[in-house]
């Protein structure tokens, strides 16, 4: 059995060989990619705890019972399957925070990377497409964004005109929109001389069919790569902001908001703090795991 | 060259006037400022008269004129709390911020770039994996939370380091991990990529056919020519690390101008915070212009373009 005995035979019974569809061989670097599925099913875990929060949630997140404060989880002695993650200092359950948290962390990621996509996509497909003085203004206009520190900005503009749900995400969605910009526009400018552009000028099509019909379908995977990027750095600020205060307001269960008012008695109860920044920490996992799988699975030779 | 350097010198004016413009214009965000100077009790006509004192009667553009006049013979306004020029205090305050941002910049080069060398030399091993894995997970962890955490565990349970404060080289160590892990593998890519880049190109294997150590080669023909993009990286991650100080800074209390910010903003001294995003910015800015100079002096290629 030597293997080019192997091939001869292979090809011998050849007439029966069928070869994947590219639908197929996606399909099956997807099985393979243990990254990609592990971020889908941690992704899909979160979604389906955000989703059905009022039923698996065992309390209310917002009834305080300030006679049981502070009970440890179940790990811990002194602890009741009653509040399986414990309470926290106003005697709240632990666990029905953070599954009401997931829905907090999941709005303010994917509507921040919605709206700065939508902004920084369009800026970078225009810039691509048209080149010249419009290409140079975009340019301009991602540097300036680059040279103001987000942080420092967002926490300012949150505080000077108060902060909401609303307020956070149009701030993270108008702060983080530079990344879009950057890879549609240099993916723009590879495909703008490409002969099905021209084909598509040619027959006389108008240039916004040109960009959104012909030009965004192949800019699909790129977009995609970058969402994902760009929804875990939303989630990572919003923590921030709301870990300093800035963010989201009590009593809402925000995953950073918790990590914030479990500071105070992270000594004696460091399960106030673990259990959030550990749900943040997946939650970005995942959303990268996905964004790295894609990437590899539908341009698998662009990894090295 | 000549031309190269002005053009860059003239986009990065262009792009400090554009920022101080929005520093400038940050404040006005929380509505009437002659209203907030007057204070609370203030009559229509006390309002009106801080207006005419202070000229925020006058056009916009002319307030931002007079504004930045001044900000350049560095006199950015006074704090409301500290009753002190806004210029002195940041003076005061810049060099914790500044040794936090030079210690992290250190420490996130010299954990990957070596990482990154090593990934490239054995490609698609455990090795390399291990670095990748590294990378992923070090990008998922809030930096705030890793702060705290490390403060539970080696301030309060291992009591090795000090958990707040800026006295001490000993205060630095957890805020410098805390800051400069998130930039490592970004470091570490890039090295990764350009190593692996130039490793395989002609001049390498005329090296190794020569019969060069293998230690030669990677450090002097590789890594020499690798490490120029991760030059203009450096600068602009040391940029990010300035403006993310405002985080560490907060959960170490130390008084550098990132926790100065925050505390004014909390307390609503609003021309220190504008003075500290301007301050962050244009540092942002000369650091880029630094990078491309260094990057066009280092690499010729780059200047004809």
């Amino acid at each position: 059995m030597n293997p080019q005995g192997m091939v001869t035979g292979a090809l011998g019974a050849g007439q029966g060989v069928v070869f994947p569809t590219p639908g197929q061989m996606m399909r099956r670097r997807a099985y393979r990619h243990y990254g990609f599925i592990f971020g889908g099913v941690i992704l899909v875990l979160i979604l389906a705890m955000a989703l059905l929060a009022p039923w698996i949630a065992p309390h209310d997140p917002y009834y305080q019972d300030l006679e049981r404060r502070l009970m440890p989880p179940i790990w811990q002695s002194n602890s009741t399957w009653n509040h399986p993650l414990g309470t926290d200092n106003l005697g709240r359950d632990y666990l029905s925070r953070l599954i009401y948290g997931a829905r907090i962390s999941l709005l303010i990621g994917l509507s921040a990377m919605f709206l700065s996509g939508l902004f920084g996509s369009s800026l970078g497909l225009i810039a691509g497409y048209f080149g010249g003085r419009i290409d140079m203004m975009v340019t301009f206009l991602i540097t300036v964004r680059l040279a103001l520190p987000v942080i420092l900005v967002a926490l300012a503009v949150v505080a000077l005109i108060g902060s909401s749900l609303k307020v956070v995400i149009l701030v993270l969605g108008l702060l983080i929109w530079e990344r879009f910009a950057v890879v549609m526009r240099s993916s723009t400018q590879q495909l703008r001389s490409m002969d099905y552009v021209s084909a598509a000028k040619a027959t006389g099509c108008s240039t916004p069919r040109i960009l959104l019909a012909e030009i965004l379908p192949n800019l699909m995977n790129n977009l995609i790569v970058v969402a994902t990027l760009e929804m875990a750095r939303a989630v990572l600020l919003e923590a921030a902001l709301s870990f300093l205060g800035m963010g989201v307001q009590p009593p809402l269960p925000s995953w950073g908001l918790m990590v914030s008012e479990g500071k105070e008695f992270m000594f004696f109860n460091p399960y106030l703090i673990t259990i959030p920044g550990i749900a943040i920490f997946l939650l970005v996992l995942s959303v990268n795991l996905l964004g790295d799988g894609i990437r590899d699975i539908t341009a698998p030779e662009s990894s090295t | 060259m000549v031309a190269y350097f002005l053009r860059r010198w003239l986009l990065s004016l262009l792009v400090a006037i554009t920022v101080s413009f929005i520093s400038f214009m940050l404040l006005r965000l929380s509505g009437d400022p002659a209203k907030a100077l007057a204070g609370e009790s203030a009559s229509a006509a006390d309002i009106e008269f801080v207006r005419v004192k202070y000229g925020l009667d006058r056009p916009i553009l002319i307030q931002y004129l007079d504004w930045a006049g001044r900000a350049m013979r560095g006199d950015l306004g006074e704090s409301q709390f500290f009753k002190q020029r806004v210029t002195d205090i940041l003076g005061n305050r810049l060099g914790v911020t500044m040794t936090l941002g030079g210690c992290a910049l250190i420490f996130a080069v010299w954990v990957g770039i070596p990482l990154g060398i090593l990934a490239s030399l054995r490609p698609n091993t455990w090795v390399d994996r291990f670095a990748l894995t590294l990378s992923v997970l070090g990008q998922a962890i809030p930096t705030f939370w890793f702060g705290l955490v490390m403060i539970i565990f080696f301030g309060v349970m291992l009591r090795w380091l000090p958990i707040s404060g800026s006295d001490t080289w000993r205060h630095y160590i957890m805020p410098t991990i805390a800051l400069g892990y998130y930039a490592t593998p970004a470091f570490m890519r890039l090295t990764r990529t350009g190593m692996l880049e130039v490793l395989a190109s002609d001049y390498i294997r005329t090296a190794r056919a020569k019969g060069l150590r293998a230690g030669k080669i990677i450090f002097k023909h590789g890594l020499r020519n690798a490490i120029i993009p991760v030059v203009s990286l450096a600068a602009v991650q040391f940029g990010f690390m300035l403006g993310g100080s405002v985080v560490i800074e907060s959960v170490f209390a130390l008084h550098g101008i990132g926790f100065l910010a925050w505390e004014s903003i909390a307390r609503w001294d609003l021309p220190v915070v504008q003075a500290v995003v301007l301050l962050l910015s244009l540092i942002y800015v000369l650091l880029t212009f630094a990078a491309d100079m260094l990057n066009a002096f280092l690499d010729p290629r780059i200047r004809v373009k």
